[in-house]
């Protein structure tokens, strides 16, 4: 049993739209390890939501995985069947909850018959049996913190907190190795969300998950991802731990001083911070890159205050900046080879 | 100058609030929801005041009572002293001049089939200004410059579909400031923009609010952007303020316990988090608003609470100094263990 149960490599998903192919994921690798959590993170339409659904198979149309492999526990997903995936990948091997999820609940079934659809999907009709299988329905509602009587219930009559909840149960219960979660706290109330990252936390120590955690917010990631990977216009920007991308304060021994990658260290000083007082927000002037027509060398170059005329020319290959800390960035790499000399 | 030691009089206040009430009621009488329940609170000239609390807690309507958008069941609104509740056909149509609201969705809040240039025309019209189009044009283009839509030609001929989330809500702004407003209730107006361009607008608008000297309530569900924008900040809950304060006083010194339990449950992007489970300080979920809680209304939900919470009537605001209140009757109890 290897300590690695997904793999990605060189992925590609593009959308054949009208005006062209949207390259919408362009070459994407990375790895998961047992137990890990990799946070996804970037702004709207930097390919976090396509990476989810293409680790179950399941582009939505008219999107199409044109190359690259994922690995799931041994097993390659890419260019298996539709009815493969559905049998022995979604929801057994991987699973996810997906963005408003909790809103798209059908109103007129009980979460008892919504459960209980999502089983017999994957499982087949029959294979636990009546009792079998509302034993394993209440097992997995408690463990998200609800009691049994929420089987019985229709989705209009729980709070927001209460419904993330159940679909946190229905990603959970055919017990599956990963679970991608997309934006799952980012529609509820701080409070709300901060219950449902503990239960996430609770979750993964108690079942040994493995997560990749999908959200355009930095310190919702700072709470649950041991890894984060930055990522922009269908690419990734930079990969590193929760410290390699926050830093670490100069008082607790290992300075490191935060992320590499320009883009990445905009985003984070535009994020807000509530114990520290701030004049000024930093933002990204510009906006993503239309992905039909990529800009040619790096991604970021039109919108980076660094850019050169090589940024412009040539796509800047993934680095390796101490352990496992990936960037891939022109301005990175000749800081870090003038600092070498 | 001795901006200190006078009082906080009716002169630098630009609206008042008084216990304003607004009950939404439905089935047949049935269901009765006490929205906002007593809300009071000054704007003062030149300020930017943050209404913050979760989902159902009143802001949102607090915001459109402002804007003579829904009636109150009871209460006073006076802008400039001036009684802003019961007004005639007249004066409520100057009141929507100076009184303005900046939406939450910038793609809702536009026709689409209009051009930015007819977007921005339209109040203009409805409000008589400007004698012909080509001096409303002109009107249109200082606007466009104010909110750094430059070169406004640009912009002008396109829909907002064509816009940016960030440009559109850019527009929504210079809608609002093209009439000349004093007060602006701008209802979550960065929550559905993209984290890099968030700032940016939020930078914008502060910007414009110094210049032009505008009043601005800011409602918002996150209180870190509130810490960024805002000067002192209400902190609400299922229909009333429970603190009230400078911005640097609620958040550093937070003094009532649903205050605490919102700021303890804010992520802060800094390692040495992760997998660490947060203590929050509440139980449960905000209950609904048709349901009020007898006594204090929080008190299902505090750690702190006692009997006497749940029976004795609602405990009002007390002021701490400083213009810092807070609503909580056990407040010295449990800041001073007294």
């Amino acid at each position: 049993m290897s300590d690695t149960i997904l793999k990605v490599r060189d992925l590609k998903l593009h959308y054949f739209t009208s005006k062209g192919a949207v390259r919408a994921l362009d070459g994407l690798s990375f790895d998961l390890a047992r137990g890990e959590t990799l946070g996804l993170v970037g702004e709207s339409g930097c390919g976090k939501t396509t990476t989810g659904v293409a680790l179950l198979g399941m582009p939505s149309p008219p999107g199409r995985i044109v190359g690259g492999s994922v690995v799931i526990d041994g097993t390659q997903i890419v260019g298996l069947p539709d009815r493969e995936l559905r049998k022995n990948v979604r929801w057994s091997k991987i699973s996810m909850v997906f963005q408003g999820a909790m809103n798209c609940l059908t109103p007129v079934y009980t979460i008892r018959e919504l459960m209980a659809e999502t089983y017999r999907v994957h499982c087949g009709p029959e294979a636990l049996g009546t009792e079998g299988l509302e034993a394993l329905m209440e097992k997995y509602v408690r463990l998200v913190g609800l009691s049994e009587s929420v089987l019985g219930r229709y989705p209009h009559e729980l709070s927001g907190g209460m419904k993330q909840r159940v679909v946190i149960a229905m990603a959970l219960f055919l017990e599956p190795k990963v679970i991608v979660m997309d934006e799952p706290t980012t529609a509820l109330d701080v409070i709300v969300q901060a219950q449902i990252l503990n239960l996430i936390k609770v979750l993964k120590r108690d079942l040994g998950l493995s997560y990749v955690f999908i959200t355009h917010d930095l310190s919702t990631e700072a709470e649950i991802a041991d890894r984060i990977m930055v990522m922009y216009a269908g690419k990734m920007a930079e990969l590193g731990s929760s410290e390699d991308i926050f830093g670490v304060p100069r008082d607790q021994g290992d300075s490191r001083s935060g992320p590499l990658h320009p883009y990445t260290q905009m985003l984070l000083a535009s994020t807000p911070r509530l114990h520290r007082r701030v004049s000024e927000l930093a933002f990204i002037p510009g906006s993503p890159p239309d992905l039909v027509a990529p800009p040619s060398g790096c991604r970021f170059s039109p919108r980076c205050p660094f850019a050169r005329t090589k940024c412009r020319q040539l796509d800047p290959p993934v680095h390796e900046f101490g352990k496992g800390h990936l960037v891939a960035c022109w301005k990175a790499m000749e800081e870090s080879e003038y600092e070498r000399s | 100058m001795n901006a200190a030691s006078a009082p906080d009089t009716a002169f630098d206040a630009i609206l008042e609030v008084e216990e304003l009430r607004k009950e939404f009621v439905s089935h047949r009488g049935r269901m009765r929801v006490r929205a906002v329940d007593g809300v009071s609170f000054s704007l003062k000239r030149g300020e930017i005041l943050g209404l913050v609390g979760e989902s159902g807690c009143g802001k949102t309507t607090t915001g459109k009572l402002i804007m003579r958008l829904v009636e109150p069941s009871s209460g006073n609104i006076r802008v400039e002293g001036k009684d802003a509740v019961s007004l005639d056909r007249e004066a409520d149509f100057a009141y929507r001049r100076r009184v303005q609201m900046i939406f939450q969705d910038p793609y809702a809040s536009m026709n689409p089939h209009f051009k930015i240039r007819d977007v921005l025309e339209e109040p203009l019209l409805i409000h008589g200004i400007g004698a012909s189009r080509t001096e409303r044009m002109k009107l249109v283009e200082e606007v466009m410059e104010k909110v750094k839509m430059t070169p406004a030609s640009e912009f002008m001929d396109r829909y907002p579909h064509m816009l940016s989330g960030g440009q559109r809500q850019r527009i929504a702004t210079a809608r609002t400031l093209i009439l000349r407003p004093s007060i602006i209730v701008a209802d979550e107006p960065v929550s559905m923009i993209d984290l890099s361009t968030r700032a940016e607008i939020l930078h914008l608008m502060k910007t414009i609010q110094s210049d032009m000297d505008l009043s601005f309530i800011y409602i918002t569900h996150d209180i870190s952007t509130a810490r960024y924008f805002t000067d002192r900040i209400a902190v609400m809950y299922l229909g009333r303020i429970v603190e009230l304060g400078t911005q640097d006083e609620v958040i550093d010194h937070p003094a009532h316990p649903y205050t605490k339990a919102l700021i303890e449950a804010v992520c802060e992007p800094v390692s040495g988090r992760v997998g660490i489970m947060r203590d929050l300080k509440v139980k449960g979920e905000i209950p609904s608003a048709s349901d009020i809680p007898s006594g204090c209304r929080f008190h299902p939900r505090c750690l702190f609470a006692t009997e006497a919470c749940a029976k004795e009537p609602e405990p009002e605001l007390q002021d701490l100094g400083d213009g810092h209140a807070q609503a909580c009757r056990r407040y010295s109890e449990i800041q001073y263990g007294r």
